[in-house]
Parts: C-alpha cells; sequence; structure tokens
C-alpha cells in the first residue's frame, strides 16, 4: 500500500504562483477535474484537426490526358506513313480488330478465360505462400537452408518451366497453373519474409510483454506489422502469375488449354495480323491496369493512410 | 515483498560487469524511482526484473505472473486503433470478447481518453499516445508495473501533467511501480523513494524517502533535488579521466 493514502482531490491547494514557479517539482493541478480539463486542453492543442476526404479530380483527370496524349501522337505517327500500314496499325485500326473480335465472342472468351485462371492460380499461390514465407522468416534454420532457394527461384524466370510442364502435364490446365505457382509464389514469399525483416524490433519486444503465445504473436503482432511489406509481395506476386500465365498460354496452344488472351496473341502472329496482335497485348496491359486500379491501389492506400504513412508522399 | 533484489549480477560475454552486486527490496503498493546516469545499467536492471534478460549471479524474487511493462516510446502498433491496443493486451492475457471491450473503455477513461478510443496512434499527441500506452500496461492487470522512462521523450508541460496522472492512477489502482528515470526532478516528484544507482558497474549507492511534504513543498523538495543531484554528479566525476 502506498504510505501515504491521502487522495489527491483532497490535497491542500497552493497559491497559484508558487504552482507556476515549481512546476515540475511538486503536484502542478488541483485534483481531478482540474486535471482532467488541462489534458483535454492539451490533447486539443495537439492533435492534428481532422481533414476531410475530398475527390481529388487531378488523380482521375491526368492519367486519362497522359492516355490521350500518347494515342495521339500513335496516331501522328501512323499517319506520317513511315511504316507500312499492316506492320504498323493505327489506334483505329485496332479499335476496329477489337470491335470484330467482340462480335465473334473471342475477346470476351480470351480475357474471361485468362482472368479466371491469373486470380485463381494466384489465390492459390497466397494461400500455399503465405504459410510458408511466415514459417521461413520465423524459424531461423528453415530460412538459412532455404532463403537463397527461395531467391533464387524469384530470379528464375517462370517461362523456363513451360517445356518441363508440358513434357510432365501435356497441354493441360495443369501445365498453365503449374507455371502461374512457380512465378507467384517465391515472390510472394520474398515480399513476406523482407516485409517481416522490416519489422521494428520493439514490436516483438511488446508482444512478448504483453504475453503473446508464438501463434498470436506470428498472427497478430509479425504479421500485420509485415503487412506493407507483404502487401508489395501480393502485388509481385500478382504481377508475376500474370505474366507468367501469358508466357505459358503463347507458348502452349492447343489440347485442353482454353482460348485465353496469350491464345490470341499467338493466333495474331500466326496469322500475320498485326491488328490481332495489338489487340491482345492492349488488353492484356488494361487487365493488368485495372487490378492495380481496383484491386491493390484502395487496399494500399487504404494501409498506409490508416498507419499515417501517406504525408507527403506523392500518390 | 512483490520483489527482492540480492547481489544480482550481469555482465554481457567476457565484457566488464555491467550490473554489480544489486541489493533491493521492493514493497507491494510501493513506488520507487531508479535513478542513474547514462550507462548504469538501469534498463538492464528492468529488464532483468521483468524476466526478458536472466542474471548473471545473484538471485532475484519477483511476482510469478511476472511484471507489466511500459516503454520510452509508446510502442502502440499502428495497425490498432486505441482501444485495439487496449483490447490486444486483454486477448493475450485471455479476457473474453465481451468483457475486453468494457474493460478497455474502462482504461480509457482511467487515462481521461474516453473519447478517444477510435483515433489510430498517428492522430494522436505524443502525451497521448503514452497516455494509451498506461492504460495498455495496466490491461496487463499485474500487480508489478515497470517504466523504462516513459516520459523521456515528452515536452515539459505534457510530463509536468503526466506526472500528476501517473500519481492518481498509482493511488487509485494501488500498484507496486519501478519508475527508471534519468532526471532527479523526475524521480522526486514521483517516487516514495529514489534509488540511486551508480554507473558501470551498476550498483545502488544511495536511497532517499521522499514524503508526502516534499509533494506539497516546493523548497523541501528542490532542496532534496539538490542534494540528490550533487551525490549524483559525484558518482559521475568517479569517471573521469
Amino acid at each position: 500500500m502506498p504510505s501515504n493514502p491521502t487522495p489527491l482531490a483532497e490535497a491542500p491547494s497552493e497559491p497559484a504562483e508558487s504552482q507556476h514557479i515549481h512546476a515540475a517539482l511538486t503536484r502542478t493541478s488541483t485534483g481531478r477535474e482540474d486535471l482532467r480539463e488541462l489534458e483535454s486542453g492539451l490533447d486539443s492543442l495537439q492533435s492534428d484537426a481532422e481533414r476531410k476526404h475530398r475527390i481529388e479530380w487531378s488523380r482521375i483527370l491526368l492519367p486519362v490526358a497522359a492516355l490521350v496524349v500518347l494515342v495521339l501522337v500513335w496516331q501522328f505517327y501512323v499517319s506520317l506513313g513511315v511504316k507500312r500500314r499492316d506492320l504498323v496499325p493505327g489506334p483505329l485500326d485496332v479499335v476496329t480488330q477489337m470491335g470484330v473480335l467482340w462480335n465473334e465472342g473471342k475477346l470476351q472468351e480470351a480475357v474471361w478465360t485468362s482472368l479466371q485462371r491469373g486470380l485463381a492460380g494466384f489465390l492459390i499461390s497466397v494461400a500455399i505462400a503465405t504459410p510458408v514465407g511466415l514459417l521461413l522468416a520465423q524459424v531461423a534454420p528453415l530460412r538459412r537452408a532455404f532463403g537463397p532457394l527461395i531467391s533464387g527461384l524469384q530470379v528464375l524466370p517462370s517461362v523456363a518451366w513451360v517445356p518441363a510442364a508440358i513434357i510432365w502435364f501435356g497441354l493441360t490446365d495443369a501445365t498453365v497453373y503449374f507455371v502461374v505457382f512457380m512465378g507467384a509464389i517465391p515472390s510472394i514469399i520474398n515480399g513476406l519474409i523482407s516485409g517481416v525483416d522490416q519489422i521494428p524490433p520493439q514490436y516483438r519486444r511488446v508482444g512478448t510483454v504483453l504475453g503473446a503465445s508464438r501463434l498470436q504473436m506470428a498472427l497478430q503482432v509479425i504479421l500485420p506489422a509485415a503487412l506493407p511489406g507483404y502487401l508489395g509481395g501480393l502485388k509481385q506476386g500478382w504481377a508475376f502469375s500474370w505474366r507468367s500465365l501469358m508466357a505459358a498460354e503463347i507458348i502452349a496452344v492447343g489440347g485442353t488449354i482454353g482460348f485465353g488472351l496469350g491464345s490470341l496473341l499467338d493466333q495474331g502472329r500466326i496469322l500475320s495480323d498485326m491488328t490481332v496482335v495489338m489487340s491482345a497485348i492492349l488488353l492484356i496491359l488494361a487487365v493488368g491496369i485495372l487490378i492495380e486500379l481496383l484491386v491493390f491501389g484502395p487496399i494500399e492506400k487504404r494501409l498506409l493512410r490508416r498507419r499515417g504513412l501517406l504525408a507527403g508522399s506523392t500518390r | 515483498m512483490p520483489v527482492v533484489l540480492e547481489h544480482l549480477g550481469k555482465r554481457f560475454g567476457d565484457g566488464a560487469p555491467v550490473l554489480d552486486d544489486v541489493n533491493a527490496n521492493i514493497a507491494k503498493g510501493e513506488f520507487v524511482a531508479l535513478l542513474g546516469a547514462s550507462g548504469c545499467g538501469k534498463s538492464t536492471l528492468l529488464n532483468i526484473i521483468a524476466g526478458l534478460e536472466a542474471p548473471t549471479s545473484g538471485a532475484l524474487e519477483v511476482p510469478s505472473d511476472g511484471a507489466a511493462f511500459m516503454f520510452q516510446d509508446a510502442a502502440l502498433f499502428p495497425w490498432l486503433t486505441a482501444r485495439e491496443n487496449i483490447e490486444l493486451a486483454l486477448k493475450f492475457r485471455g479476457v473474453g470478447k465481451s468483457e475486453r471491450r468494457t474493460k478497455a473503455q474502462e482504461l480509457l477513461e482511467l487515462v481521461h481518453l474516453g473519447n478517444a478510443g477510435d483515433k489510430r496512434p498517428h492522430e494522436l499527441s505524443g502525451g497521448m499516445r503514452q497516455r494509451v500506452s498506461l492504460a495498455r500496461s495496466l490491461a496487463q492487470d499485474r500487480q508489478l508495473l515497470l517504466m523504462d522512462e516513459p516520459f523521456a521523450a515528452l515536452d515539459a508541460i505534457t510530463r509536468d501533467l503526466l506526472h500528476d496522472e501517473l500519481e492518481r492512477i498509482w493511488k487509485e489502482t494501488g500498484r507496486t511501480i519501478v519508475f527508471v528515470t534519468h532526471n532527479v526532478r523526475e524521480a522526486v516528484r514521483l517516487g516514495q523513494r529514489v534509488l540511486l544507482l551508480s554507473s558501470r558497474p551498476g550498483r545502488v549507492v544511495q536511497e532517499w524517502a521522499v514524503t508526502e511534504e516534499h509533494r506539497t513543498d516546493a523548497g523541501l523538495a528542490g532542496q532534496l533535488t539538490g542534494v540528490i543531484t550533487a551525490r549524483l554528479r559525484e558518482e559521475i566525476r568517479r569517471h573521469a579521466k
């Protein structure tokens, strides 16, 4: 028990003058209510006023303007007539070709097939890579043993797996998925590991002091703390999934493999129809941009804003 | 006696001892200020009491359920709101979901932050963060509370207020507090006892009792501050070459 149980509120109040002079040496407030009032005054002085979120038009208008400029430059180049029109088609030719592909139903089929496979492959990769990454990041001997291999796999282009996959699985969806996994899983694991490496050591100490078990520590301290790095890994993992998928679809055509964007691209090459090739390239690009804008962009922004990491960034 | 330290020593590897023959008894409900210059092993001693590090010699007796700990920086998790930070401590302690909510609100109100529960750490001022951190360490519900220079990084106005706040909360909750600081005024302002630790190696060289009169009589408090400062400087001067 405290040796002197006198409640603070009953402490004799001093003349205001001497309180100010000796602020750091003795009690400075005169009781509980006074303290509450002082603190709330200081709190409102020291906290930032809340800012409202507005729609930032420049975020929408600037990219659209950039796109318009690029298309105009393209059209201008084509109208100069430097190259034959069948080698370098203009924007209008490509749009017309896309209309034709749409009417044939080929465009929808290709986008849907690829998108479906890309997303399924990516989600399965996340489900595999997350526990593996956490385990590698948390268990030192495992990390030392497999870390270099995982980094190496990230450097190895996943296209290199296509011949092996065709020999093992034939021209089936299994080939496509295998290549996607080999592309996405190592990069997600690496992202998670580097996210964990960048956690301030203080967070683990706090977790220990608060009595977190090993599992609680991993799921409720390490994983959320590593989330920015992990999200970076996921973005890269998606990019690798999508690229690997396109590579696989271009190389492995036929069999029970459906008709994807890569297949459309390869068909354009076989037919020597540059408008089909350009259409396929633009569609592959468009899907990548849309996923970034609609999925990763908002998640990342929300994550950074909640942690107060957005101030001063150019995002 | 919640904390008994007997001939406690600590050295890292083959280096010079950081702590040597530290002896102290801290009674239940007592507020002890542990004062020392840099390099006296204050933080190491606190880590040993908290069970984060093991002593290399001597014996210590601490409460079997361990100790709550408050750090110099608030060390709140930035992905959680103030309330969720407190709730996480309750969760790790095994408190049920519905009870966590009410308990966290009670603790927020105890530190006068009843309305700031949904704010995130980056939206709070330094003083508010430290109060959330205090509420979180109270959520651990340990008799023993260890504080490692918790107000060192705050501005003077906020620090003075938090001294009053901490004293009030200590009286309301009856915790045993070991408060590490390098600030003599702070030690005299808060502690019932001030233990002075020497530097390299750390050892308790002298202690002073602080009475209720020191809390209200600035002259008396100033006098004691002067005496302790003189003794502290004597310790520091020993290391002059």
